[in-house]
């Protein structure tokens, strides 16, 4: 019974290194041709595409960061809400935001069509920030500030939901970003906030 | 045949016709058995979880939640599953090499070991002293004993690993069997290596953070444990890929003759995985402060894709070696007379179909997506990542090994499966449960609803968050999918349990009669016609064209690379509608 043709539970004698048939060859090439192409489309989305995780990335101390944070609130601040103040900086500025358990500190006031820097970075644990309704989404790692260029495309009142488990409140953890129209409008309906254009340049 | 085996170490497997010695068949029972109490507390805890997550039932209180969710992990991702591929590295090393095992007490001392550790764990879990999730990111702190446990279990599968090399040296210094290793074993042996790979980035993490618990170092960096961690968290997957599609290849060839299409084919593809896929830490580090573009891009994509190229191949050449087979056995009607005559009701084909179609089509095709750099910022840590890895380890590896199971049970415990009927749709069950958990979970995702969340109705929030009512949709399709799956894993953990224990035993097995509890494929073995080296060279005749061979393969196979681009492109789409951010 023995033939050439055999299973994988068939040991091979002799020299198995042979050619394959044609549609093996071609279904290789094709799959190589795309996983090139799955390849090629993150660094042309860096080039062209308007989203895109890399930011300026340092290492902070923790403490340092909250203490510039809490700088940037007082020079800022244009109310409250709920205890915590509402920061509205130029546009431009660097903005900060700490997450600590189990807030976001502060409440950010943006314009639409402004781009900032944020600096966003944690306290004490690993947090996760999810801007909400966008399904925007960076891990936030105590210890490295992650400074990302932002510009709002869209007004509206939005949440930032804690998605990295922090503790035992942590699903209590939701801040606050408010983004307004240069007329100083805001929607307020957070479930329709507009998407405009956005998108790729 | 073998007339002295009251007194040899050795039998002969009435299925495969190998040599089964003793000792190898005693630490491939007991690596099982133990893998199937695990996957009974993780599919308990998984009820639990389910049936929280499910925002309208809401079982759990979050100190609990929170507890079982990191059980739930332990036991499923790392318990289970582990124990359950030491049992496909003894079936493979011993059984289908025909040899002995290396050192038989020192297999026994590693899975007392792991066994400890396993325990340990699991104390310091269900305590309360180690609420610190599956993941145990610092600055969480554990009690010392939790990542104690872990570094115990750690050394019991890697020195198990090694006794599985030693044991393939053994086999061809005794040449127990003659030429190359047979495929399954060559997978499993990459599996293996992957295995040491992951294993050793474990011991590079969980020692520190270990010495870190108990005050002996100050401080563990965080991102730099999330890269290491994940060495072990995202490799360790790997080690499933790798014995999945091994057993792929071994059930494929035990119930319908699946052939080898080209070893040298299968053969790379697994090489790719060793030399790849270890890269992957980086899928969970893509919007992470601590790692450039450059380096993300050539991590996430496994330099080029080449990991994922492999598993492309297999999706390939596993199917195609099946059609070929069952047209080797004379069901040549057709594109799809191939499969509409397998044998659907033997519950290791039908594992074995399931177990491919939902890691490709659902697991493969969301993975590579939302493993691309940028699509991850919509993606990351939310529900969209769990229902990603549902229909991989779960629909794919898990239903695999279950599938496995049907078979192990007559040729390794001697017993035949117990409530056949059942047996036969469980497989059914248990994927068509985890593919409307996954789709739920990637659907509520898509709406940013997180994961690893005790409440999304966001009740003690300073702010209120209103999800879509979409949602509620989604997660109860969630919840049900779930409560099917459970449902199918607990039906399967008890075909198992009472099949060891209780099952009747198997005799001889009467070739060409159905046997209630003994799969298809050993009582009617698939045999190919005789001329078979005539016919398959007649298929593979240059003239013929590429679709000469395996066409409905090739039908299949389209079907998926445009799904894989539609999906996709898609994500990038709904990417290009955000913000600006850079």
């Amino acid at each position: 019974m023995l033939t050439k043709v055999h299973t994988g539970l068939d040991p091979v004698r002799g020299v198995w290194w042979k050619p394959a048939h044609k549609a093996e060859k071609v279904w290789v090439a094709i799959a190589f041709a795309w996983c090139l192409v799955l390849f090629a489309m993150m660094p042309l989305w860096h080039w062209k595409g308007g989203q895109n995780p890399s930011g300026v990335r340092t290492r902070v101390d923790p403490k340092a960061f909250y203490a510039r944070t809490a700088e940037f609130v007082k020079q800022y601040k244009v109310g409250d809400d709920r205890g915590l103040p509402i920061v509205q900086p130029p546009a431009g500025a660097d903005v900060y935001l700490t997450a600590m358990t189990f807030q976001w500190y502060p409440i950010l006031q943006l314009v639409r069509g402004q781009r900032y820097r944020l600096h966003i970075s944690a306290l004490d644990y690993n947090h996760g920030f999810s801007l909400y309704p966008l399904n925007v989404n960076f891990q936030i790692v105590p210890g490295y500030d992650y400074a990302l260029e932002v510009t709002p495309t869209a007004t509206g009142d939005f949440r930032i939901i804690c998605n990295e488990f922090c503790g035992i409140g942590h699903h209590t953890m939701v801040g606050r970003v408010i983004v307004v129209d240069d007329a100083g409008n805001r929607i307020t309906d957070n479930r329709n906030a507009q998407l405009p254009t956005g998108g790729a340049r | 045949m073998s007339t002295t085996a009251a007194v040899s170490d050795f039998r002969t497997c009435p299925a495969t016709g190998r040599q089964i010695n003793r000792h190898a068949e005693w630490l491939i029972r007991v690596n099982a058995v133990v893998a199937v109490v695990a996957l009974l507390i993780g599919a308990t805890a998984a009820l639990l979880l389910v049936l929280t997550r499910w925002q309208a039932v809401h079982l759990l209180p979050a100190e609990w939640y929170y507890r079982i969710l990191g059980v739930h992990g332990m036991n499923m991702l790392i318990f289970f599953i582990i124990f359950f591929e030491m049992a496909v590295l003894w079936f493979a090393c011993t059984v289908l090499l025909n040899s002995r095992p290396a050192a038989p007490r020192l297999g026994w001392a590693s899975f007392y070991l792991m066994v400890v550790g396993a325990l340990i764990v699991e104390g310091m879990q269900w305590s309360g002293r180690a609420d610190v999730l599956f993941t145990s990111y610092p600055p969480l702190k554990a009690h010392p004993a939790f990542y104690l446990g872990v570094i115990l279990f750690a050394v019991g599968a890697l020195t198990m690993v090694g006794q599985f090399f030693a044991t393939l040296v053994i086999a061809k210094r005794e040449r127990t069997y003659e030429g190359s290793m047979p495929l399954v074993v060559y997978g499993a042996m990459t599996a293996a290596v992957i295995a040491v790979i992951t294993l050793l980035h474990g011991a590079l993490i969980y020692i520190p953070t270990f010495l870190w618990s108990i005050g002996l170092i100050p401080s563990v960096d965080p991102e730099i444990y999330r890269l290491f961690w994940w060495a072990l968290g995202h490799s360790s997957q790997q080690i499933n890929v790798a014995a999945m599609v091994s057993v792929w290849y071994l059930l494929g060839a035990l119930t319908v003759g699946a052939v080898v299409l080209n070893e040298k084919v299968s053969r790379s593809a697994f090489v790719l995985y060793i030399l790849f896929i270890s890269l992957a830490s980086a899928h969970h580090l893509l919007v992470d402060p601590g790692f450039s573009p450059a380096w993300k891009i050539v991590n996430t994509s496994y330099f080029m894709y080449l990991a994922v190229l492999a598993s492309m191949i297999h999706g390939f050449t596993v199917p195609a070696g099946m059609e070929l087979g069952m047209r080797l056995r004379g069901f040549t009607d057709g594109m799809f007379g191939w499969l509409r005559r397998a044998p659907w009701g033997d519950p290791g084909f039908s594992a074995t179909v399931l177990s491919i179609v939902v890691f490709g089509f659902v697991g493969g095709i969301t993975g590579v997506t939302i493993g691309t750099e940028q699509i991850n910022i919509i993606v990351h840590n939310t529900l969209r990542v769990p229902g990603h890895f549902h229909a991989t380890v779960v629909s794919g590896t898990a239903m695999a090994f279950m599938g496995a199971t049907y078979y192990l049970l007559p040729i390794i415990f001697r017993r035949k499966v117990a409530l056949w009927a059942l047996a036969r749709w469980q497989p059914y069950l248990f994927a068509l449960g985890m593919l409307l958990l996954s789709m739920g979970m990637t659907f509520a995702g898509s709406f940013g609803v997180p994961r690893r969340h005790w409440d999304i109705s966001f009740s003690q929030a300073p702010f209120g968050v209103e999800f879509s009512p979409a949602v509620d949709l989604v997660l109860a399709v969630m919840g049900i999918g779930g409560i099917m799956a459970v449902t199918g894993a607990y039906l399967f953990i008890i075909i198992a349990v009472k099949s060891v224990f209780f099952g009747e035993p198997v005799g001889e097995i009467p070739r060409g009669v159905a046997v209630a509890g003994i799969p298809q494929g050993i009582t009617h073995p698939p045999v190919h016609k005789p001329n078979v080296d005539e016919l398959n060279e007649k298929l593979h005749a240059p003239g013929r064209g590429i679709a000469a061979v395996t066409p409905g393969t090739l039908a299949l196979v389209s079907i998926f690379l445009v799904s894989f681009m539609v999906y996709y492109f898609t994500n990038w789409k709904l990417l290009s509608l955000l913000w600006r951010v850079g």
